[in-house]
């Protein structure tokens, strides 16, 4: 084969071919990019970066010492460095490099993060015993400890502090522990058993029994839970002073010294004194603390395990309610229906409703589910709570139907496929045996498209967890109080708001007010969230290659 | 070996008879078609109920929608004649307060009367504090909405005074004592120095100041009241002013005070205005307001808010007037927009007090019920034969026309007058705006606000995305499809379209997420470079495979056929890189090392962080995936005979591919490029994430907008159930169902067209 000229090249339409595989290449990369960005971001929030110390001397300033981590480098051009600062030559190179870095202390320093320009930073090292605090209120704190005190009476000091923090941290851990079971058990309970009596009294007094009898037990009893409430009001007091019992001081980089309670300490680590493998470890803890614990500091730090929750039972509820009602309708479409341009036209219609906006979902939800079906429930229902609405404001059951509306034509889609699939000559064959057409239904054709419904829940699964917008009107919220299942009946709360990682996603990295130190949590958010869509939906593939393997020979 | 080899069944030797009728089987049989026929009903009922129950979403929008449109309804109550009223003199003033359960009416005699609202009785009557040997002449009130009170005297003294409701038991309103206060004194105050009757009188309170003004014939006279701190804490001193204005050509018709202080508008003559600038003391200019010769102004009134002036006319019309910047800059009293009642003269205009609606009477006992912003006639209906005096309850709910000596109570039904064609889709002359503009804002924290429900520029915002994302989103995913179903290696096509599809599943939360917190903060710091890209990266391509075609055949023929994609990898990556590297060289060379100060300095253009590149990029990433599998399904199922018989004719590939494939699939990519368009048009995280959801009109590419459905999700928790705006918000989602339902129906008619013509072929 000869090399052709330009020009026949040209006619020969290559450039057409290239530029088009470019494009292929171009979707590739953005999407792989794009996973990859998030996979390493949030798999890089956990570990333990190194702590840099440094001398940063502005020039025609004097210098001063910066503690932190290196977050984000990039070149700028010096022009629009000069137009910042006028500390900048005028000559040099045309760009200069920058660096983000995290100093935390954000209750010293009022802020979390400054920008440095590397050509300015000298003495740069890691010292072994710079202390990293993850505090509940303020963010990290970066610095050196300096003693140990116990009401107040230093008790450790120097190097033995570092020593002594470990326990005392353990005890706190200990008692926040039991702080959170008396807030969550008995407290609640006694709430709970207040709220009751409160709206049996309501209930007593709308259908006009509320006599002196019921108003004494009722009154016995909300005196009784009063006794019990004012007694664990008294030992979560002692609590919280057992707590803040011990505290530290620490220098920052400026020497100045600042004490810290350690009841606002949740962890404490000296990352530039740790080997890979206690590294490891510590992100290993963190990973862990991520998916299990809830958050702290306004959403922007701590764990997601109320949105996780939430998300699966939202889903859960959800595929529970769609999965029977879409496979009822591809059934009646496919079997039971006389074929003809009414079921052509319905079709088109459900195989639209798919591509209709989420939003449009979601406003239907709000109104409709949640104010006419939830107002006209709570007035027949729960007579005694009004105004206040039980089902009539958002909340889980009425998400999850929301968002089985939203996903049922995927069901509804996938079912029918998997119906289609089905050779005429099997239902015949069943019928010819005497089957009547419920046994031919619910023996032969059913167990046959099982995998195909399998295939329209998961991916409607898929579509329901990634979905945030319905939600936001519909009974997601930014933080709710307490899990939508707990021991207490009637178990799970349908009526309950609940968290969701979708939304944790929007809501941290827009509502919140310190978004730079929220950015990571967002990544590791993200990514959990690409994850649990990403396997949802490799398995409604896997199934949907099974199943034409499975019924290829049938085909022919 | 089955049955019939079976040498038993061979011999005929006599098989166990079953008998088929036996009980057993007969119950066994008629269970099986009872369960039959239940298995029927189930899946016939249930499966109509999910299909009934996905469409309703359509019924219900409509249904919450539909309101907005329907028209005001009145109800006529019976006629109220309570005995005291047969001798009580001609009303000056008739007004009803909140709750409609107490009115209050000011006689020419100086009687003021609170009554029942419902039956008419009395329940206090107290004598104005006149002096000796003064009549009543006039009495008016502070603009809509406002408890201030003033009366003109016929000695050229003013009685103020302010209106107070007030419930005994906080939680059980079943009665209000009402009290007229005198917050200034129960002296009155001059108006005119010289002591003539005050035929017309105005005041308007601010928390500081209050002025008065009165009219007698022709002359104009303002009285401002300004609280200083007295001597003693808690005894405020008060300060008279006088304003002198110049005297008119002719008898002054109405006069009304600017609530902010700065205008004095004086109607005068047949149909004139004059209007004067409170602060500099100098006339602004005198306004013709009517062209007709004939016709003459019968009545006026300000709208809540005080900013507007509706202005009726002897000929039934009524025109609405407010102050606006002309070209010039001037503060002019512009005309805005004019309604018609009927062809008699109108004697009442009643503004409510929470909206810009209002209500007008003409002689005849015509009543019609206007909006002013949404430019709507909700009702025009006769009420009554003639009306001497009409008061509207501040709900705006109730009417009460004093008619001969009695009342006629009139419940008025108007949900939502401030929504109309012309109000969501064409320019609208706001109050304080100096031309019909485009506006969407919902609310304010003030009670007077004009609602701006203009859904042009959020749908203009929409369609802007959608553009901007489109013009990413076709070009690759269309190349992209021709590639894979045309040119692209079985094996690697198998790998890439899940990789491709998979970009489809991923939550547009997290697209907004990055496309707001990630790629706007870097777009705006490399700009250079993403343009470059744009230039660069087709460049880079086709140098590459310029190069690759210099190469020796050897090398040439290593690559197999349709693995120029991955060959591009690393080669796209590399220029790209390059092209983001070189961005603040760039800059600096040919932008003065600042990309957006350059754009606003040479090219005019604003420049938000989060704008319409951003959303471009990150909506176009959402929308590629859409667009590819049904591009690529359309092109993969032209039928291979097809392209195989070009290609035995001699057309190179590539000719195949222009003249015969794309044409024979090209309605299936149109209708790839459709679904791309719907999913685009109703993306909500993405552009509520990556754009400011300012909603301005303009195609800038580097500002923001905002879209009907980031609008939705912005504002439907917050708007009120039943309220105009959550309604409007419910419009909204109609427009974006109806808008992607036809898009999508479109679409899928191509499609299945396409489907009958190959299975033909």
């Amino acid at each position: 084969m000869k090399n052709q000229s330009i020009k026949g090249w040209i006619k020969s339409g290559a450039p057409g071919v290239w530029l088009s595989a470019g494009a292929v290449s171009i979707a590739v990369i953005m999407t792989v990019g794009l996973l990859l960005l998030i996979a390493v971001r949030g798999l890089g929030y956990f570990w333990p970066a190194d702590v840099l110390q440094a001398s940063y001397q502005v020039p025609g300033s004097p210098a001063q010492t910066l503690v932190g981590e290196v977050v984000a480098r990039e070149q700028v051009p010096r022009a629009r460095l000069r137009a910042t600062s006028t500390a900048v030559p005028a000559d040099g190179p045309l760009t200069m490099t920058r660096e983000l870095l995290k100093v935390g202390n954000r209750d010293v320093y009022g802020s979390d993060f400054v920008w440095v320009v590397a050509d300015w930073l000298a003495d740069v090292q890691a010292p072994a015993d710079l202390l990293v605090l993850q505090r509940r209120e303020w963010g990290n704190f970066y610095g050196r400890l300096l003693d140990i005190r116990e009401h107040g009476q230093v008790v450790a000091q120097g190097a033995d502090a570092w020593a002594e923090l470990a326990p005392r941290l353990e005890r706190v851990r200990h008692l926040r522990r039991a702080l959170d079971r008396l807030e969550a058990q008995e407290l609640s309970a006694i709430n709970r058993g207040l709220e009751n009596a409160r709206l049996q009294a309501r209930k007593l007094q709308l259908s006009g029994r509320f006599d002196a009898a019921a108003q004494a037990d009722l009154g016995a009893e909300q005196s009784a839970l009063n006794a019990r409430y004012d007694e664990a009001e008294a030992r979560l007091e002692a609590l919280r002073a057992q707590i803040d019992r011990d505290s530290l001081t620490a220098v920052e980089a400026g020497g100045q010294a600042v004490p810290i309670s350690l009841g606002q300490v949740a962890h404490a680590y000296r990352p530039n004194a740790m080997g890979p493998l206690a590294k490891a470890g510590f992100y290993c803890t963190q990973l862990w603390e991520f998916l299990s614990s809830g958050p702290r500091a306004a959403n922007t730090e701590g764990g997601v395990f109320p949105a996780i929750f939430g998300t699966v039972m939202l889903t859960l509820i959800m595929a529970v309610i769609v999965t029977p009602f879409g496979v009822l309708a591809a059934v009646y479409l496919r079997e039971y229906a006389r074929q003809g341009w009414v079921t052509r036209l319905i079709r088109v219609a459900v195989n639209n409703l798919a591509g209709v906006p989420s939003i449009v979902y979601g406003v239907f939800g709000l109104g409709f589910f949640v104010y006419v079906l939830g107002g006209s429930l709570d007035r027949l229902l729960f007579p005694e709570a009004l105004p206040a609405p039980t089902l009539g404001t958002p909340g889980l059951l009425w998400a999850s139907l929301t968002l089985a509306l939203l996903a049922v034509p995927v069901v509804i889609v996938a079912t029918e496929e998997g119906l289609a699939r089905i050779p005429r000559s099997l239902r015949e064959g069943s019928l010819a045996l005497g089957a009547t057409r419920a046994e031919t239904l619910f023996k032969v054709v059913l167990p046959m498209a099982s995998p195909a419904m399998m295939t329209g829940m998961i991916l409607a699964i898929a579509r329901a967890a990634g979905e945030v917008a319905p939600l936001m009107l519909v009974g997601v919220v930014k933080m709710a109080p307490s899990l939508p299942v707990d021991g207490h009946f009637p178990y799970v709360h349908l009526d309950q708001k609940i968290m969701h990682l979708g939304f944790h996603i929007y809501d941290v990295g827009f509502q919140s007010p310190n978004v730079e130190a929220a950015r990571p949590l967002v990544y590791a958010t993200a990514l959990l969230l690409v994850l649990v869509i990403v396997l949802l939906n490799l398995a409604a593939v896997a199934l949907r290659n099974h199943l034409r393997e499975k019924y290829k020979a049938l085909d022919s | 070996m089955n049955d019939l080899t079976d040498p038993k069944m061979a011999q005929g030797s006599p098989a166990p008879r079953i008998d088929f009728n036996a009980p057993g089987f007969r119950r066994k049989r008629r269970l099986r078609a009872w369960v039959d026929r239940l298995t029927h009903g189930y899946v016939l009922v249930g499966g109509l109920a999910v299909l009934v129950a996905i469409t309703m979403i359509f019924f219900y929008l409509a249904y919450v929608v539909l309101p907005l449109f329907q028209g005001a309804r009145l109800q006529a109550g019976a006629p109220v004649a309570p005995g005291w009223l047969q001798g009580a003199g001609k009303p000056l003033l008739l007004t009803v307060e909140e709750q409609n359960k107490v009115g209050l009416r000011v006689s020419d005699q100086g009687q003021a009367v609170f009554f029942d609202a419902q039956k008419g009785d009395v329940l206090a009557t107290l004598s104005l504090p006149l002096p000796n040997g003064v009549r009543l002449v006039s009495i008016a009130g502070s603009e809509p909405g406002t408890p201030w009170w003033v009366a003109g005297l016929s000695n050229g003294q003013v009685l103020l005074m302010r209106t107070r409701y007030t419930a005994p038991y906080p939680q059980n309103s079943a009665t209000l004592s009402p009290a007229l206060e005198f917050p200034y004194g129960q002296a009155p105050f001059t108006v005119d120095p010289q002591g003539r009757a005050l035929e017309h009188v105005a005041v308007t309170a601010s928390d500081s100041r209050l002025l008065l003004a009165g009219a007698s014939g022709a002359q104009v006279n303002v009285l401002a009241l300004t609280q200083a701190a007295g001597p003693l804490a808690g005894q405020p001193r008060l300060e008279q002013a006088h304003i002198d204005l110049p005297q008119m050509a002719e008898a002054v018709k109405a006069i009304y005070l600017d609530p902010r202080q700065q205008w004095l508008y004086v109607l005068n003559g047949r149909a004139q205005a004059d209007v004067f600038d409170l602060r500099t003391r100098a006339l602004n200019g005198r306004y013709k307001l009517l062209e007709d010769a004939e016709a003459y102004v019968t009545a006026s009134q300000q709208l809540a808010g005080g900013v507007s002036l509706m202005i009726g006319t002897s000929k039934g019309t009524l025109s609405q007037w407010f102050m606006a910047r002309d070209v010039d800059g001037e503060p002019r009293l512009s005309h805005i927009r004019d309604f018609t009642l009927g062809n008699q003269p109108i004697a009442f205009i009643r503004a409510e007090q929470r909206r810009k609606g209002f209500l007008a009477l003409d002689s005849a006992g015509r009543l019609g019920v206007f909006h002013s912003t949404a430019h709507r006639t909700l009702l025009v209906q006769q009420v009554a034969t003639h009306g001497d005096a009409m008061a509207l309850s501040p709900r705006a709910d109730l009417l009460l026309v004093e008619q001969g000596r009695q009342w006629l109570p009139i419940a008025v039904h108007n949900p939502h007058p401030e929504v109309s064609w012309s109000a969501l889709w064409e320019k609208v002359w706001y109050e304080n705006y100096d031309k019909p503009e485009y506006v969407w804002q919902s609310t304010a924290d003030n009670s007077d606000f004009e609602p701006k429900l203009s859904l042009a520029p959020l749908t203009f915002g929409t369609l802007k995305a959608a553009f901007y994302a489109m013009l990413l989103a076709a070009p690759l995913a269309v190349a992209a499809a021709i590639y894979t179903a045309y040119f692209m290696a079985a094996p690697m096509r198998r790998k890439v379209k899940p990789v491709i599809e998979l970009m489809e599943a991923m939550p547009t939360v997290i697209l907004g997420f990055f496309a707001g917190l990630v790629l706007a903060p870097y777009v705006e710091g490399h700009l250079p470079g993403i343009f470059g890209l744009l230039i660069v990266t087709p460049l880079g391509i086709l140098l590459a495979a310029l190069g690759f075609s210099r190469l020796p055949a050897r090398w040439r023929l290593g690559l197999p056929a349709g693995w120029e994609s991955a060959l591009l990898v690393p080669v796209i990556v590399l220029v790209g890189g390059l092209a983001l590297w070189l961005s603040p060289t760039m800059e600096t060379w040919w932008f003065q090392g600042d990309m957006r100060q350059w754009l606003s300095q040479n090219l005019g253009l604003g420049f938000d962080q989060r704008n319409a590149l951003v959303v471009g990029l990150a909506m176009g990433f959402a929308v590629i995936p859409s667009i590819y599998s049904i591009a690529e399904d359309a092109i993969f199922s032209v039928p291979r005979s097809l392209t195989h018989g070009s290609l035995a004719l001699g057309a190179t590939p590539w000719q195949t591919l222009t003249r015969l494939v794309l044409l024979t699939a090209s309605p299936g990519i149109f209708s790839a490029l459709m679904i791309g368009l719907g999913r685009a048009v109703g993306e909500t995280m993405i552009v509520l994430m990556a754009t400011g959801n300012t909603p301005i009109m303009n195609m800038n590419l580097f500002e923001g907008m905002r879209t009907l459905a980031a609008n939705v999700a912005v504002e439907m928790p917050e708007s009120a159930t039943g309220s105009s705006h959550y309604r409007v918000l419910f419009l909204a989602a109609l427009v974006l169902l109806s808008f992607t339902f036809a898009m999508n129906t479109l679409a899928e008619l191509i499609r299945q067209r396409l489907r009958n013509k190959y299975s033909s072929l």
